[in-house]
């Protein structure tokens, strides 16, 4: 075990390169991030023997690695913002054909107008493609969880690809401390592949892909996705169980913060749950009783855990980095409300969509945002409309 | 070889079936009848012809049958009826025909 200064794209890159996987395919232009520079340049120097497929898009990315996993071969790739927008119809079949590719995602806002900053535009636009989807607040954990997603993609009970995020820019261009493992330690972690139904395995021959006919199975095999996604729920606290004995980092869906005596709590996904949680120190040192959730697993959601560790907070303040246009408000805050609606007493449930396009979230937004809380809680009316953290209002 | 008993597929509920829809038999294609979907029919002039293979290699349906190295004829039940054959025949041996009156000439 070793402590680098590293950046996000750098240790994500470094954990894929100790796993080394057979094949990775990547779109080695823009949008793309230094994740499939660095790793192109291992393979140029020897340091693994994946094969690199270097592809004219990021929808041949995703499916030339759909290829190369219905092959049989461990596979890769990464991607960012319009590029992950250019996988989209590939990253169904992936999850439907219940391949195991996992895929570094580096969240960023997707056009227009054009702009190349973080948000989760993109990977929450994805959330129901049938990927498994796990967010990291800084550079370690996209090291880790970029460990991690082999293990539950490619358990027996989920088979299913995964995605792992970390915020463009913020997270993934700048340097940070990271913890990494041995290589061998990485290997040994993740053990041998197990291709299922490989095509290339000559004395099985297989269809991959096929037409499910006029009156097929495909309603049957839809409800296989989701029990895989069922199953995903265990597997993930068990790989993070395990891996957290491997380095003294468990994970889990999502951990809390202050939040067992809170009577207003935050919930954040990614890089402002860091800032969030300073923010919820700084308060409860003024004696207000502030919690924080910061979620990991958001697909599948762990809504019935989320509901629980909830369970007693009067007013849940849910940040969201992106927008789902003329929804109730945000994908994180539509998941969170509808989790805590069985909840007895239920709390109440405030929308706050920052971040959008890379706007900065200062320590003072996120205080406004707890303020908002605190007046609900007290008694005051706070609209559930959005409400919106630093913006430009008229 | 795997086995794959399907007799009672109908029955089937979601956890039964192979993941992600693989069906572990290869060649399935040749079950589903596609010759069904052609307007245009490919008659081939065998006096014309000389085995070159060029419209085996650009048959996208493998539809060109070859037998001892030479075109035996083509497979009607799954030709789709693209013309592609005809289009890169350097002798101009294969022509496309209208399907509802070559059909209609088998019937009578």
């Amino acid at each position: 075990m070793s402590r680098k200064a590293i950046t996000g794209n750098g240790a994500v890159a470094l954990a894929l390169k100790q796993v080394e996987p057979d094949v990775m395919s990547a779109y080695p232009i823009t949008p793309q991030t230094e994740i499939a520079q660095n790793y192109a340049q291992f393979v140029a120097n020897g340091d693994v023997k994946t094969e690199y497929i270097a592809v004219e898009s990021e929808h041949s990315a995703m499916s030339a690695a759909i290829g190369a996993a219905a092959a049989g071969a461990r596979t890769i790739t990464a991607t960012s913002s319009q590029g992950f927008a250019l996988m989209w119809e590939m990253l169904f079949i992936a999850a439907s054909l219940r391949l195991p590719i996992t895929m570094p995602v580096i969240t960023r806002a997707l056009s227009g107008p054009i702009n190349i900053h973080c948000d989760h535009s993109d990977s929450m636009g994805g959330r129901d493609c049938g990927w498994i989807q796990l967010y990291g607040e800084d550079a370690q954990e996209g090291y880790d969880n970029a460990i991690q997603a082999f293990r539950i993609a490619e358990h027996m009970d989920v088979r299913l690809p995964v995605m792992t995020m970390i915020d463009g820019f913020i997270i993934s261009g700048a340097i940070g401390p990271v913890q990494t493992l041995d290589d061998d330690k990485v290997k040994e972690f993740v053990g041998e592949y197990q291709a299922v139904n490989p095509l290339l395995d000559a004395d099985n021959p297989v269809t991959v892909g096929p037409f499910d006919g006029l009156h097929g199975w495909y309603f049957e095999h839809k409800v296989s996705q989701n029990r895989a996604m069922e199953n995903a729920m265990r597997v993930i606290e068990e790989v993070g169980a395990e891996y957290g004995k491997l380095t003294g980092r468990p994970y889990s869906h999502f951990t809390t913060h202050h939040l067992d005596d809170a009577e207003v709590a935050l919930v954040a996904i990614g890089s402002a749950a860091g800032n969030a949680k300073t923010v919820v120190d700084g308060l409860r040192e003024k004696g207000r009783k502030v919690g924080l959730l910061k979620v990991r697993t958001f697909r599948p959601f762990p809504a019935a855990q989320v509901a629980e560790a909830l369970a007693g907070v009067q007013v849940v303040g849910v940040m969201d980095r992106s927008d789902s246009f003329g929804a109730q408000g945000g994908p994180l805050f539509t998941e969170i409300r509808s989790a805590l609606y069985d909840a007895v007493p239920r709390p109440q449930v405030l929308n706050f969509i920052y971040g959008l396009g890379g706007r900065d979230i200062f320590p003072s937004d996120i205080e406004e945002a707890v303020s908002v809380c605190e007046q609900a809680a007290a008694g005051e009316s706070v609209t559930q409309e959005r409400h919106y953290l630093n913006l430009r209002e008229d | 070889m795997k086995k794959w008993q399907i007799d009672d597929i109908d029955t089937w509920g979601p956890s039964r079936h192979e993941l992600g829809a693989t069906i572990p038999r290869s060649g399935t294609a040749d079950d589903y009848n596609t010759g069904g979907w052609r307007v245009e029919r490919p008659v081939r002039d065998r006096e014309k012809c000389n085995d070159c293979m060029i419209c085996f290699f650009a048959c996208p349906d493998s539809s060109v049958v070859v037998e001892d190295g030479k075109m035996a004829e083509i497979d009607l039940e799954h030709c789709k009826g693209c013309g592609l054959c005809a289009a890169v025949c350097p002798r101009d041996a294969i022509e496309m025909t209208d399907e509802l009156e070559a059909r209609r000439k088998e019937e009578e």
